[in-house]
């Protein structure tokens, strides 16, 4: 089988056509051939969450992804969320509460938070800890990223 | 002189990769290849081992285009699932909830929700780790693995699948395709119960447990613990204590302090072998009272 794969995708609403190596990691393809910064690199092996993106919906790591496996997908980053330059209201919950301090664990937690609301759209404390529990932070120990989550859920945003 | 040749951020190994589109394509490739082809499913434990380097396949076949192995089907004999039905399909699946919900809290408790959303039950189950989550609950399901070879067909107990460490009854040849679960008969109850450092973990002890009642007499049982021993097991001398028994909390305490005798754990990183010998008395006085309580609703 030919080592070079051409790919087309739909990434943040937008067809695109990629040309891979089979090998290719999709974290790398979406950082390095689509410049789309905002995931990043974590662990690498699975556990932190740092980049998780949305394939179908659906909340994947993309470090454990070969590029060629979202040939046919729709594919979303932090980037994609964003509509009409007006931000997620899960990005504006973020924003406040300090659920945001150095930012790196941020849009893997985002991501994962859109796919727990779009599922749920009033969870519990607990289920919210639940779902989130493959997105690790080393800053903020976690409370205010949970309280935003919930403020998200009930839109209770902007209300400082 | 020692390098270090882990590199998670990109796969370093020259690979030869192939998608094939059904099962008799991919027979046909691990034939080829066997003793140097990996399967690749989800990807959450074989892309891991190849950027830590414990593996090292030089042929990767992506089984994720054969779509008809993705599969949740309630038959005549009981629930098959496709190797490659997702870990999150089966926690969300209604009929595996109400009808074999001891399966759904297993799975439910394997990594985080992205994991879960490309993880397999193949591969948790090809992986053969002795602490996979998956595995007690089909243990105790007394489930049934369908596998294909070259020559064909065939269908092998749960309990006969794994045979070590990391090490299942598949030859290099073989591919796992199909889990066959009986019902449950009336009367019977399961649990499942995980004991791990944090929540995203593998498990440090693990169990599953069925208890068919008649009346209050214990008509069937099975009980199967991970983590443990070299291969996830059933523990067939508590079984034989309990069967026919009326079902007692003295009973119940006999058969917990006779389970350390039938495990073998060892000291690793998430626990010392005599705290699991402890647990398991523990787990197994806990999953039983569970699944006793819950085969009497």
């Amino acid at each position: 089988m030919k080592m070079v794969k051409v790919i087309e995708f739909i990434i943040n609403g937008t067809k695109k056509k990629v040309e891979v190596k089979s090998k290719d990691l999709l974290l790398n393809v979406i950082r390095n051939e689509l410049q789309l910064t905002g995931t990043k690199y974590g662990c690498g092996i699975g556990v932190c969450g740092a980049c998780t993106v949305l394939v179908d919906g659906e909340p994947m790591l993309s470090c454990l992804m070969l590029a060629v496996d979202v040939d046919g997908k729709d594919l979303v980053t932090i980037e994609g969320i964003v509509k009409e330059d007006q931000l997620d209201v899960i990005q504006k919950a973020f924003l406040e509460k300090g659920a945001v301090q150095c930012g790196f664990c941020t849009p893997g937690f985002i991501m994962t938070a859109k796919s727990l609301l779009a599922e749920n759209t009033d969870p519990t404390e607990k289920e919210i800890r639940e779902y989130i529990k493959g997105n690790l932070c080393r800053c903020t120990g976690y409370v205010n990223i949970v309280k935003v989550i919930k403020r998200a859920a009930n839109k209770k945003v902007g209300d400082n | 002189m020692n390098v270090n040749l882990i590199n998670t951020r990109i796969l370093t190994l020259s690979i030869e990769y192939y998608a094939p589109r059904t099962v008799e394509e991919t027979v046909s490739l691990l034939s080829k290849h066997s003793q140097d082809a990996k399967v690749l499913a989800g990807g959450t434990d074989l892309l891991v081992k190849m950027k830590q380097r414990l593996t090292e396949p030089r042929h990767i076949i992506n089984i994720k285009k054969i779509k008809a192995l993705d599969f949740v089907k309630e038959e005549a004999d009981g629930l098959h699932i496709g190797a490659l039905t997702k870990l999150r399909t089966l926690e969300k699946s209604n009929v595996v909830r109400n009808k074999f919900p001891v399966l759904c809290e297993g799975v439910r408790t394997i990594g985080s929700v992205q994991i879960r959303n490309m993880a397999t039950i193949g591969g948790n189950l090809c992986n053969a780790s002795p602490a996979a989550d998956s595995a007690p609950p089909l243990l105790a399901l007394d489930a049934r693995a369908r596998i294909v070879g070259p020559n064909g067909d065939r269908v092998i107990l749960i309990k006969e699948f794994f045979t070590g460490p990391g090490k299942t009854a598949l030859q290099p040849t073989d591919f796992l395709v199909e889990i066959q679960i009986p019902y449950l008969p009336k009367g019977a109850g399961t649990s499942f119960i995980k004991i791990a450092r944090t929540s995203m973990d593998l498990a440090k002890i693990n169990i599953a447990a069925m208890v068919k009642l008649n009346g209050n007499e214990i008509s069937a049982c099975r009980i199967a613990l991970g983590a443990v021993a070299p291969t996830p097991i059933r523990v067939y001398k508590v079984e034989e204590l309990l069967t026919g028994k009326e079902f007692s909390g003295e009973i119940v305490n006999e058969a917990s302090q006779i389970v350390a005798e039938e495990i073998k754990p060892i000291t690793d990183i998430r626990a010392t072998a005599a705290y699991r010998k402890e647990a398991s008395k523990a787990l197994t006085h806990d999953a039983l009272m569970m699944a006793y309580e819950r085969a009497k609703r």
